[in-house]
């Protein structure tokens, strides 16, 4: 039986009526339509359906919807925000920090809040964010590029 | 920064506008914003939910299959089994022996037999559970030497001796004669065990039946598929379904990841659209990860053994290889791995005598197919490991003794192989420079320290010893014959240009991730002298864009590439023509760029590219033009089988490995790779960069981590937890080296990086390990119970040498095949007789009038 409930999903108060059982990844993609989020394992193994609640990185397969009710929820469709880009979102563009894409908005998200948290992060620090994001193209290599010049964006400093 | 980069690279390269300069791909911004759609991302109005209920069973009968009850459940609206979808199909024509679903037999845990569609995935579940099969279970083969001693269990009628899918025996120039001249002969068993391509991105379809009772067909198909190869698709849908393919479309959306593993017809792409068809609905299925191991088709373990000859000088004078490879229970790409594990061996070194024997043989495990490297990666390793024993054994350096035997550009294989472009002994240079390869050994040799040692911490000092290890690669840039025997086009790119100025290219390639749209934007930008971002690009679409046969052998920059450049050439030269009389100057003095046709002798001289278009078009009408590409004639030799090996042009990369051995844990560390590679011209060396390290990080993880390993005739680990793939926290530092000289026939001197730079990584790795700790483990995944257990045995063997790590396979006393001989002068002969005419035919420079 299917049960009504408001989720604040990036910024925006949504009704749906979810099956209890049902995870936030698929009431997300299925039920609300924001196919940004992705998965690849189901099982929480790949980091792929990361969002953020109330800004800390989750995996949306392993959250009910119930449970994060009262929170903020932020997918990949949300960290543009009023049309302009996050600054992680350029730099990854810029510096071909995204092959295929599919695991871009997770790793994205998980970024987004490390930088918020730490603005200036060493590689070591930015590989222990990203380290529950498995990406199988880019060896990593240019997403750490991509993470350090967005931090220096956001600081202001030359791009 | 990036400013900087683009001020170097245009230094470098003057007469480009786009090509070599760092930009985001055309696709980037739709990625990060999570616009982008894959398969799965698409639902249709009425969309059923389909899935597969597979074989528990390695090896069984089918006595009956029951699906009453399921179809009995509310929100069950079809079911369908092996005898709804009778035809036989396969990506080589000659190894059609799959069924959609299991007829009388399955073959491996993961077999499909029954295909379910329902109004969600729920139901599905519900329903999977009521279907009963009744099986009658059989003896299981799980390996090659059990595939090999058990001829009476036949596992599939495509062998015609016991197991034995294919077997092949060739000989090239002399090679008794050259081991006789050899002062030392060696010899080496290896194993590579194999693993799964694991895109993050699981396979999904969507199918859609759109009726039409006026047709005698009945109606149209569209099939949405995550697939690296929608003609191949297109072709065996219309196969099995008894559908004519101008009934068929299918498209690729965004791809989440191939690697190879998305290159074959799917069961559940093909049972989607049988349920579409009987339902009238459109229908998805997507996979689970668990289902992405059992489909598999990912890279086949295969036992090697090698026999080398060589002289004090460290001169090559023959090899003998032969290849036993474990296929799982179909065919797939199966035939052209074996050739292509042993093709390639004459492409790095030159070998003036080569023997090559290779066996594929059926197991009871999912079907084993092409992946990154295909075929190439497991010789490319026992090769590798097995000229650092020999440089070891001559007492050389292994750079050196890998530098005296290097292929030379322009030349041909004793295998009949044409060689162009080769800058592999740069490529060396590069890594052993940028590595301190010298001085590192240097310090090893004389017992000091290199400084790099001192770095480690008190601890690991006592018990992590260091290496470095080198190796050496080359790769396809695309397989020089299609998979079904014609003599059309490889590839072709279409260019429509809109009186408005806006310019559409189609073309049947797909990006799975390497960036393949971007390349053919790119190209098309620098040709018609405006910015990639003005272009629209319509790919991987059956019904509208001309075929390119699809993202596998590393072909597409070089093939569609081509393709591309002489679309937009036909069309600059319509556009040239007009702006010529309007400007008043001889065409032959014309160039653009940024938007503008311009007299090069008089560059305020002018016409915007809109203008230029819109003359055009009312001089010549619809302004549309066509270029294919198909590889040249006479680059291989004329014996059956010479079809798996030839490519218009070759890469070349080398690596070296810096590793880190704990002697008390076994745990290898791979503190930083460097890899330089041979690319011809970067078209973005953003991308081309981005492959080498995606090739590199792969490659780590293939040498140290993912097993392919089985329990009671079922894949061990099929899970992301479970199977290992390297984390930000595993993957090394890797420094990428571009070498760029141009192929004369590459699309502005451009050849391929998606597959290449993977293949020197391995036996870098397995050389570096042996650097640091002076044990041999001749197999990989190397992980830290196989180097305890290959120290211990050392350490039991007291001075006696280490025992070999790899179990030989107990070859057949006769090969199962006749044995083809070739010398390398009849290609001579042929060439001067004018059948090798088209051997120097290539693309014009940029500017040159062909």
């Amino acid at each position: 039986m299917r049960e009504l409930i408001t989720l604040r999903v990036n910024g925006e108060r949504r009704e749906v009526a979810v099956l209890p059982h049902h995870t936030l990844l698929e009431v997300l993609r299925e039920d609300l339509g924001l196919t940004g989020t992705k998965h690849g394992c189901e099982l929480g193994e790949c980091g792929a359906c990361t969002v953020l609640i109330d800004g800390v990185p989750m995996l949306s397969c392993l959250t009910l919807p119930v449970e994060v009710q009262e929170a903020e929820i932020t997918t990949i469709e949300g960290l543009e925000q009023n049309g302009k880009l996050h600054p992680l979102q350029e730099t990854f563009a810029e510096l071909g920090a995204a092959q295929c894409g599919y695991c871009t908005p997770g790793i994205l998200l998980s970024g987004a809040a490390l930088l918020q948290a730490n603005p200036r992060p060493s590689r070591e620090q930015i590989k222990e964010a990203l380290a529950g994001n498995l990406c199988r193209c880019t060896g990593y290599t240019k997403i750490y590029e991509a993470v350090e010049a967005a931090a220096e964006r956001m600081q202001g400093g030359a791009s | 920064m990036k400013q900087q980069q683009d001020e170097q690279v245009q230094k470098a390269h003057p007469p480009y506008k786009i090509i070599g300069t760092p930009r985001p791909k055309v696709d980037a911004y739709s990625k990060v914003t999570g616009r982008a759609l894959y398969a799965d991302d698409i639902m249709l109005p009425r969309m059923l939910y389909g899935r597969l209920v597979r074989s528990p069973h390695p090896h069984a009968r089918i006595l009956s299959i029951d699906t009453h009850k399921a179809l009995e459940l509310p929100g069950v609206i079809a079911i369908i089994t092996g005898e709804d979808l009778p035809q036989k199909y396969g990506i080589l024509p000659s190894s059609q022996d799959e069924y959609a679903l299991a007829i009388d037999k399955v073959r491996y845990v993961g077999d499909p037999v029954v295909a379910i569609a329902a109004l969600d995935p729920d139901i599905l579940d519900e329903a999977a559970k009521l279907i009963h099969v009744e099986y009658e279970v059989l003896p299981a083969l799980m390996s090659i030497d059990e595939a090999l001693a058990h001829p009476e269990v036949k596992i599939n009628d495509e062998a015609r001796i016991g197991n034995i899918h294919k077997a092949v025996s060739y000989e090239f120039g002399e090679v008794e004669a050259g081991f006789a001249e050899a002062d030392y002969i060696r010899e080496d068993w290896f194993y590579y065990e194999g693993n799964n391509h694991a895109p993050i991105e699981e396979h999904a379809c969507v199918a859609n039946w759109e009726p039409n009772p006026s047709d005698p067909v009945g109606g149209k198909l569209t099939l949405w598929s995550s697939t690296q190869t929608p003609h191949y698709v297109h072709r065996e849908l219309s196969k099995v379904l008894g559908i004519p393919q101008s009934h068929i479309r299918v498209i690729a959306p965004n791809v989440g990841g191939g690697f190879g593993g998305k290159s074959d017809p799917f069961s559940h792409e093909i049972c989607a659209a049988e349920l579409s068809r009987r339902t009238g609905r459109p229908v998805k299925i997507t996979c689970t990860r668990e289902e992405v191991f059992l489909i598999h088709r990912g890279r086949h373990p295969v036992k090697m053994w090698i026999k080398t000859g060589v002289k004090r000088d460290g001169t090559l004078t023959a090899m003998h290889f032969r290849s036993f490879l474990d296929g799982g229970a179909y065919g797939s790409y199966g035939i052209a791995t074996t050739y292509y594990t042993g093709a390639l061996q004459t492409v790095t070194y030159k070998l003036p005598a080569y023997k090559f024997e290779g066996m594929r043989l059926f197991t009871n495990k999912p079907p084993c197919g092409p992946k990154r490297g295909h075929g190439t990666t497991q010789p490319r390793y026992a090769v590798e490991v097995h000229m650092d024993k020999i440089a070891h054994d001559l007492g050389m350096d292994p750079v050196e003794f890998r530098r005296h035997n290097l292929i030379e550009p322009y030349t041909r294989t004793v295998n009949g192989l044409r060689i162009t472009s080769c800058a592999l002994s740069e490529c060396l240079d590069q890594v052993v420079e940028h590595s301190g390869w010298k001085a590192f050994r240097l310090a090893k040799q004389s017992g000091t320290s290199d400084q790099r040692t001192d770095h480690a911490d008190a601890k690991s000092n006592q018990t992590t010893k260091r290496g470095l290890g080198l190796a050496a690669s080359s790769y396809i840039c695309g397989a020089g014959k299609p998979i079904y025997w014609n003599d059309l086009p490889h590839s072709a790119v279409q260019i429509r240009l809109d009186r408005g100025g806006g310019v559409t290219v189609y073309c049947g390639s797909t990006d799975i991730g390497q960036g393949s749209t971007s390349i053919l934007a790119y190209i098309v930008a620098e040709e018609l002298g405006i910015q990639p971002e003005q272009i629209h690009m319509e790919t991987a679409d059956t019904s509208l864009t001309p075929v390119d046969l699809g993202s596998y052998s590393s072909r597409v920059t070089f093939m569609a590439g081509n393709a591309a450049i002489a679309a937009a050439r036909k069309l600059k030269d319509q556009l040239f023509s007009v702006a010529a009389e309007q400007l008043h100057t001889p065409v032959e003095q014309l160039e653009s760029a940024g938007g503008m046709i311009f007299d090069t002798n008089d560059p305020g001289n002018t016409l915007p590219f809109v203008k230029a278009v819109q003359l055009a078009e009312a001089r010549y009408g619809a302004l549309v033009a066509a270029g294919s590409y198909a590889p040249p004639e006479g680059i291989h030799g004329d014996y059956k089988g010479a079809g798996v090996g030839p490519s218009p042009a070759y890469s070349y990369s080398a690596c070296v490995a810096q590793v880190a051995v704990d002697v008390e844990t076994g745990e290898v560390a791979v503190e930083k790779l460097w890899m330089a590679h041979d690319v011809g011209q970067s078209i973005n060396p953003l991308l081309v960069a981005g492959q080498v390290e995606g090739g590199a990080y792969m490659g780590y993880g293939e040498a140290l981590m993912e097993q392919q390993i089985f329990r009671k005739g079922r894949h061990k680990i099929p899970s992301l937890l479970d199977y290992k793939l390297a984390t930000t926290f595993d993957t090394p530092e890797i420094e990428t080296i571009l070498v760029e000289v141009p192929d004369r026939e590459g699309p502005f001197g451009g050849k391929e990086a998606g597959q290449g730079p993977l293949n020197p990584v391995i036996p870098a790795i397995a050389n570096a390990v042996y650097d640091a700790i002076g044990v041999r483990i001749d197999e990989v995944p190397i992980t830290a119970d196989k180097v305890l257990g290959a120290l211990k045995a050392r350490g039991q063997a007291k001075g006696a040498g280490q025992p070999p790590t790899v179990k030989p396979v107990e070859i057949p006393s006769l090969w199962p095949t006749r044995l083809i001989k070739w010398q390398p002068e009849e290609i001579e002969l042929a060439r001067s007789n004018g059948n090798g005419q088209h051997a120097d035919m290539r693309v014009p420079a940029k500017g040159e009038k062909s």
